[in-house]
């Protein structure tokens, strides 16, 4: 990424600096207290003030998933929602699915099926998978495009994700 | 994005009260357009009126046999609800073939509603735009305009309504509930959204300081025969270059109601009365699919790229009455058009 730390916003001159706000999140089971200003996304504040890089950064527009996480276990994409609306919000990334040492189910499935090339998308990938499983909604490889559609990936890994997720799935299901 | 004051609603008539106090403050829910639109200091501004967590967010069956849905309750929520799925399955079609999970988890009803055009320019804060800033002109009109709008364009916009859901609430004739400094309002959906004309910066007829709390459907829900098909560019997650809601009564082999609307063409979901009476009292065939697209197509006007959108809104007008008819909707999931 650019540094966008150092870039004044345009038209900052027009208003007073921002007044910095105290919130708790808790993430990955684990309150964290940071203070952020009102502009601050989700996504800056996990990978900027809690130094949580694993999720990434594309578009900032909503427009890829990579930037997906999960607030109070539900899929959304973290560039678009303001941090300042999220106090006391459960939020899960790609760091808090292994568990005791072990790779959480989904994760397991990416790597088995070398779903990922770059894999600047597959933190992304993850979550929504993840959430795609728990939603319950998709029961084939149709539905689970269809209901991952909102992550890209630009290097073509989608059969190999379906593929992993399909292994998930199943893996999930038989031990619940 | 340029600073602004954070503030919360603590209910209703508090957001109206902090709406009306700052003509240059904007509401927030899902913030799924109104954050883009502030990164790209297309938006401006300086309050921020979070109403998030207002009491919104339930769906009742209301006494005329209807439903009401919350402003704040979320597109993929309103998609899966029981009684939208059996009884208003094509509202529940038209929001899943609209953006994705993560975005219909975030995204709510009156957002969707007051989303704002995906023109180019009016992203392109270095291009002059009349929506974006009155009186600098339109680039779309000689520019790049595959995705622009075929109908109810004017001199100063040729901007499209981007929604997919407001195609399927238009269909059904749903009624949006508000509320404002002098009392509450209720506005037909077909009144909701507004041609460009010659103030395309406005997009609606809800007022500054008004708030949207409720969208109300009618009791018919053409649930046994209705289909969105959605024709875009890529075969998900991207806006409609035509689509088309398409609900029908059929009694005894023939059109006893129908309802016919289009996203993608215009400023708003583009329906005429006159192409739904065309239908009334015929046997549902191709003929008369085809006459009411003449109808509903009257006028339609394409500029250097776009003009394929009529031939397109065409057959997407017959095909999507077709399966209709049949009772074979249009599955999102499934990209082959039956
Ligand atoms: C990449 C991408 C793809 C998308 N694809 C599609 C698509 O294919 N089809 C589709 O239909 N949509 C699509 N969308 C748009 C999405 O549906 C809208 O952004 C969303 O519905 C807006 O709802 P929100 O709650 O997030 O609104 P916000 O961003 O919170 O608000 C949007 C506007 O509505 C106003 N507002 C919100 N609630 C109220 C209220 N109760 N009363 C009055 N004003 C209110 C706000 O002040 C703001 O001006 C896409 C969006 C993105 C980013
Ligand atoms: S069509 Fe409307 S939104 Fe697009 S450039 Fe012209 S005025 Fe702006
Ligand atoms: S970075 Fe959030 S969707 Fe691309
Ligand atoms: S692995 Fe490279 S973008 Fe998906």
């Amino acid at each position: 990424m650019a540094e966008p730390l150092t870039r004044t916003p345009k038209g900052w001159d027009r208003l007073s600096p921002p007044s910095k706000v105290a919130i708790t999140l808790h993430v990955n089971d684990v309150p964290r207290t940071l203070t952020i200003a009102s502009w601050t996304t989700l996504l800056d504040a996990l990978r900027n003030d809690l130094g949580l890089t694993g999720t990434k950064k594309g578009c900032d527009h909503g427009q890829c998933g990579a930037c997906t996480v999960l607030v109070d276990g539900r899929r959304v994409n973290s560039c678009l929602v303001l941090a300042i609306m999220m106090n006391d919000a459960r939020v899960t990334t790609v760091e808090g699915l292994a568990k005791d040492g072990a790779l959480h189910p989904v994760q397991q499935a990416f790597i088995d099926h070398d779903a990922f090339q770059c894999g600047y998308c597959t933190p992304g990938q993850i979550m929504s998978a993840v959430a795609l499983i728990s939603e319950g909604r998709a029961r084939n490889a149709d539905e689970i495009r269809e209901l991952m559609s909102g992550n890209i990936c630009r290097c073509g890994a989608y059969p190999r994700i379906v593929a992993a997720i399909q292994q998930a799935m199943a893996a999930m299901e038989s031990k619940p | 994005m340029i600073n602004f004051r954070y503030t919360r609603a603590t209910d209703v008539g508090d957001a109206v009260r902090q709406i009306a106090a700052e003509p240059k403050a904007k509401f927030i829910a899902g913030g799924t357009n109104i954050l883009d639109l502030m990164k790209y200091e297309v938006e401006q501004p300086t309050q921020l009126i979070d109403i998030s967590h207002l009491p919104l967010r339930i769906i009742e069956e209301v006494p005329s046999g209807g439903l009401r849905i919350g402003a704040l309750v979320p597109n993929s929520d309103l998609a899966y609800h029981p009684l939208i799925e059996a009884r208003y399955p094509i509202l529940s079609s038209a929001i899943l073939a609209g953006a994705s999970q993560q975005l219909r988890n975030m995204a709510s009803t009156g957002g969707n509603l007051m989303q704002r055009t995906r023109c180019f320019y009016f992203y392109d804060t270095v291009t002059p735009c009349n929506k974006r800033e009155p009186g600098s002109g339109c680039s779309a009109i000689e520019g790049i305009n595959r995705i622009n709008a075929i109908l109810g364009t004017s001199e100063a916009c040729i901007a499209t309504h981007p929604s997919d859901m407001c195609v399927a609430l238009a269909a059904l004739e749903a009624t949006v509930h508000v509320i404002g400094p002098s009392g509450e309002r209720a506005i037909p959906f077909a009144d909701f959204h507004r041609l460009p004309g010659g103030t395309p910066e406005i997009d609606t007829n809800l007022a500054p300081d008004e708030i949207i709390m409720a969208v109300e459907l009618p009791p018919q829900g053409f649930a046994s025969h209705y289909s969105y098909l959605k024709i875009r560019d890529r075969l998900s997650y991207a806006f409609a270059l035509v689509s088309a809601a398409a609900a029908l009564e059929l009694d005894g082999g023939r059109i006893a109601e129908a309802r016919l609307a289009l996203g993608g063409v215009a400023h708003k979901p583009w329906r005429r009365v006159e192409a739904e009476a065309a239908l009334r009292g015929e046997v549902p065939d191709r003929a008369a699919f085809a006459k009411a697209a003449d109808i509903l197509l009257r006028g339609s006007c394409g500029f250097a790229h776009n003009g394929f959108k009529i031939g397109l809104a065409h057959r997407v007008i017959e095909r999507t009455l077709m399966q209709a008819a049949h009772g074979t909707p249009q599955i999102q999931a499934i990209k082959k058009i039956r």
